[in-house]
């Protein structure tokens, strides 16, 4: 009878032998010493070997050991547990040891006068110099880039939401997505080839806009539409039994209800394309100069600077590009953290 | 298979708050045991402690002793994944793993607890969905997913997958409470069939509901919001209905207040 | 969501919605409503212009510089646009783009999926919030700085592990090391791992978190311990998720340039070893050449630019695709 069969395939009781509260940590710090003993038995010098060899002793013992006392379903448990629990502590170790070495590094150099000084006629051997220049030109890059991508991002977002019908809006919706998968290089690619392969326009920090630009419009649109969509139907509805005119509608109701989101998004992406290096080499080129004008000539900017001092080479250099790794990092955790502080003060209110 | 439960002075947290306070009461075996209330008074939160689900809410915490046959739930060395084992749970919304067949559904339990032959397996599902009513509705859809059944077949398919593994009580939590009328219907014929095999103790909201299908009835309440749910008063439902001891469950039972 | 579904996106069906055309068509005769719809449009126009203009031009200048090749576009492993005849092949930059990407997805997509887990399962309530703050602001770290770490601090430290990899796994072939600077593709794929993780891990993470409830009481109730219920309700729940996630970080990989640029010693040979230095990424190679190219070698990078364009498209779009389908049977009828 298959009920007996049932019965028989489980333990008549709810009290499994249970291994103590302790075991993990114990299992752990064995396996540590474990590690370390025979790494260094074996001679092995890389901390990344010592620690592999922990990680499997410390999954092989924790089946082993739970196996044999709390039973098979109760060890893979364990396993899986500690196994999560590898995977977050390795991937922490990089993450970590990224932070670490970029503070670390970068606070060396990272001062007054080297946030307010170019590069000017410093050798790149030597110490001293800043990131003034490189500063100012990707504030005015991404400030360029901003002043046309938002306009065009923001309405285009509007287009779809409010107006979008049809073939057009269709079309625009899955060129957005394509856009949204272009390469930075491949931006840079173009930019390069029409504006100043073909117009025959120099190298100039407004070449470089353009191509973050490209990079920035398709984020715009996508948040800006997310943003608004989620304001509710009877708003509009609402405005428009007032006798508003749509556009009005859309301008005080619509762009209001939704601006905190709209605004965390498009923070998001000037954080994105803050960071971006590669099209920025091909289209605005390096200077240690300060160089004002956007629309003429080199400029420099702070990713190209961090690659431009690793270049060079050198203990002098190499500070200086961890320092300017750490200014941009600072200025792209600001604008994240800006970001999530608007919204979650301007979030709209949708019951949840 | 069924057995007794004793609870004696049960509390249970939900972080500092103290949810329900000082609950004791015995559940007989083979029978249907309903717990009513009005909202807030701790019938479900009391029922998910029998089970040791309340600890699975962040914060969630019990004190107190409740005996299954002849062991504490929360004695030391309790495992809680076994006691789930021998206490089986059906929820106010049927959730039935919207990634798996029919079949796969019923014989979810199972294939944690050990190897089964495929034709033991068959035969198990057969007779947990004959045991919850629903082999004729779905033997010819038994690989088509589980979350394309309606919404009273999905509620039979839980109770299907609760029985599958022989538990010794059965716990439903308003299991009709998201169910149409006919469905409702067929839950609680079920529950009357179900009691010869297993002690089940159900949440309601419904008072018919309560009257038509337990043995016992216990009333919670509390004092206030914000006040811990206490059991009031515990009868055979006969006496809790047509006459309490206690004046808080008449004016409960006529509507007066909940 | 009720919302969305409501959207003046959808058409309209009945008698309503004509009224509501007719009283539309009125209204767009209003000044200031025609101005306002031909803007928003016209940005929607020029976006679509744009990428066209994109799209049209890369294809145009590939055009000239492949009718000039006198070799194998796909096959050849040189790069030499710029000689008598110009002979170029992308089968180097494929090789590496893809193994590099490879090794990035085989290291980053398990340990993701196991920080998510970690985060929505095992982490104690209080560290999972900021862990998960973290992870979310690492995944805006620019790349250029992905890179100076890679080749400033994580090269260094490679030597050991290359050792070991070849003592040994070195009988492989693959492993095989014959002692240069740990700048190879296999680096290269490390860094991107690093570089993609908090990428895949946020996505996975979300969609997780999404798991409702109680499909993993329902597991619970059977007495399922923590893994089992993973295994029951999270991961089904999750899967077409985690792949999605994944192609975005998938994505994010075959277009990086400044990291793999930094780390890589590329050279145009494609090694059966993935510990010695040399192969390249299309991205890598744009980067490397741009600035020495003529005419003629600027339209031959623009041509492998294309192909990863493509190849990126492709991605992107069964990512896409693969979450279109989630959204149909994601259990919201359960």
């Amino acid at each position: 009878m298959s009920h007996a069969t049932l019965t028989d395939k489980r333990p008549g009781s709810l009290r499994g032998a249970t291994l103590p509260k302790w075991f993990p940590w114990a299992v752990a710090a064995g396996s540590i010493a474990l590690g370390i003993g025979i790494s260094a038995a074996a001679g092995l010098r890389s901390s990344i070997q010592w620690g592999l060899i922990a990680a499997v002793l410390f999954v092989l013992g924790t089946y082993g050991i739970a196996g044999r006392v709390e039973g098979r379903r109760q060890a893979k448990d364990r396993v899986v547990t500690s196994l999560v629990w590898v995977a977050f502590l390795l991937a922490v170790i990089p993450l970590a040891s990224l932070v670490y070495e970029t503070v670390k590094r970068g606070v060396k150099v990272l001062d007054g006068y080297f946030l307010t000084h170019s590069m000017g006629v410093v050798a790149d051997k030597d110490p001293g110099g800043g990131i003034y220049h490189a500063i100012l030109g990707t504030l005015q890059q991404v400030g360029i880039a901003t002043v046309i991508a938002v306009p065009i991002g923001v309405l285009t977002a509007i287009y779809l939401v409010e107006y979008g019908r049809g073939k057009l809006a269709k079309a625009v919706t899955f060129f957005v997505d394509v856009m949204t998968g272009i390469p930075s290089i491949v931006a840079g690619l173009f930019v390069l080839s029409t504006w100043i392969l073909i117009l025959g326009m120099g190298a100039s920090g407004f070449a470089g806009a353009l191509a973050l630009t490209i990079l920035m419009l398709p984020v715009v649109v996508r948040s800006t539409e997310e943003m608004l969509k989620l304001v509710p139907n009877e708003l509009r509805e609402a405005s428009l039994a007032l006798g508003v005119p749509k556009w009005r509608t859309i301008l005080k109701v619509v762009v209001p209800t939704s601006i905190g989101g709209i605004t965390t998004g498009v923070m998001l992406a000037i954080a994105r394309i803050t960071g971006e290096t590669a099209p920025l080499l091909m289209l605005v080129w390096v200077t240690d100069f300060i160089n004002a004008n956007p629309f003429s000539d080199a400029q420099g900017s702070l990713p190209v600077y961090i690659y431009l001092q690793y270049s060079a080479g050198g203990e002098a250099a190499y500070d200086r590009a961890w320092a300017a790794a750490l200014t941009l990092i600072a200025f792209i955790m600001i604008l994240n953290l800006a970001a999530r502080g608007i919204a979650r003060w301007k979030a709209p209110k949708t019951g949840r | 298979m069924a057995k007794r439960i004793d609870v004696s002075g049960l509390n249970a947290y939900y972080g500092s708050f103290l949810a329900i306070e000082d609950i004791s009461m015995s559940i007989e075996p083979r029978t249907v045991t309903a717990f009513i209330g009005p909202s807030g008074c701790g019938k479900s939160t009391f029922l998910r402690t029998l089970n040791r689900m309340h600890e699975v809410t962040p914060g969630g915490r019990v004190e107190g002793k409740v005996m299954l046959g002849d062991e504490n739930l929360y004695g030391a060395g309790i495992d809680p994944v076994s006691v789930r084992r021998e206490v089986g749970m059906v929820f106010q919304r049927p959730n039935p793993f919207p990634t798996m067949s029919v079949y796969d559904n019923v014989a979810a339990g199972l294939k944690l607890n050990g190897n089964f032959k495929k034709s033991e397996l068959d035969d198990i599902v057969e007779r947990s969905l004959k045991g919850a009513n629903l082999w004729n509705e779905v033997k010819d859809r038994l690989n088509k997913p589980g979350s394309g059944l309606s919404g009273g077949q999905q509620q039979r398919l839980c109770i299907a997958r609760a029985i599958a593994v022989e538990p010794n009580v059965l716990l439903m939590d308003e299991p009709c409470s998201a169910l149409d009328p006919i469905s409702t219907l067929a839950i609680e014929d079920l529950i009357g069939e179900l009691k010869e095999r297993f002690t089940i103790v159900i949440v309601t909201h419904n008072m018919q509901q309560a009257a038509r299908v337990s043995d016992r009835t216990a009333f919670f309440n509390l004092a206030a919001v914000g006040q811990p749910g206490k059991l009031i008063e515990m009868d055979e439902t006969e006496r809790i209905f047509s006459n309490p001891s206690v004046q808080a469950t008449e004016d409960y039972i006529s509507g007066r207040f909940g | 969501m009720d919302i969305t579904t409501q959207n003046p996106t959808s058409p309209p069906a009945s008698r309503p919605s004509e009224v509501e055309q007719k009283r539309a068509a009125r209204a767009a005769t209003r000044p200031g409503d025609r101005v306002f719809l031909a803007l928003s449009r016209g940005s929607g126009v020029f976006l679509l212009v744009l990428m066209a203009a994109i799209a049209g031009f890369l294809t145009y200048r590939s055009a000239l510089a492949l009718s000039e090749n006198e070799a194998n576009f796909f096959t050849t492993f040189e790069w030499n646009p710029t000689g008598n005849p110009p002979e170029f092949g992308i089968a180097v930059l494929a090789f590496g783009t893809v193994v590099s990407s490879i090794i990035a997805m085989a290291i980053a997509v398990p340990v993701a999926v196991g920080i998510a887990l970690f985060i929505t399962h095992y982490a104690p309530r209080r560290l999972a919030g900021p862990i998960a703050y973290v992870i979310d602001l690492l995944a805006a770290v620019p790349s250029i700085v992905y890179g100076l770490w890679g080749v400033l601090f994580l090269v260094p430290h490679m030597q050991g592990l290359y050792g070991w990899l070849d003592d040994y796994l070195g009988w492989t072939g693959i492993f095989e090391w014959q002692g240069g600077a740990p700048r190879s593709l296999f680096t290269a794929g490390v860094v991107l791992a690093i570089m993609i993780l908090p990428i895949i891990t946020n996505v996975s993470r979300e969609v997780f978190r999404q798991v409702p409830q109680m499909h993993e009481e329902a597991a619970l109730a059977l007495g399922a311990t923590r893994w089992e219920v993973i295994r029951m309700a999270v991961l089904p729940y999750g899967r077409s998720g985690v792949i999605s996630a994944s192609m975005l970080g998938l994505g994010r990989a075959l277009g990086e340039t400044m990291a793999v640029a930094m780390v890589l010693s590329p050279a145009f040979t494609i090694n059966a070893s993935l510990l010695d230095w040399g192969g390249g990424t299309f991205a890598q190679n744009i980067a490397a050449k741009f600035s020495e190219a003529s005419v003629m070698g600027r339209d031959a990078l623009i041509a492998s630019g294309l192909v990863l364009f493509v190849i990126t498209l492709l991605v992107n779009g069964t990512a896409r695709m693969i979450v279109a389908r989630r959204k149909e049977f994601s259990g919201a009828n359960a």
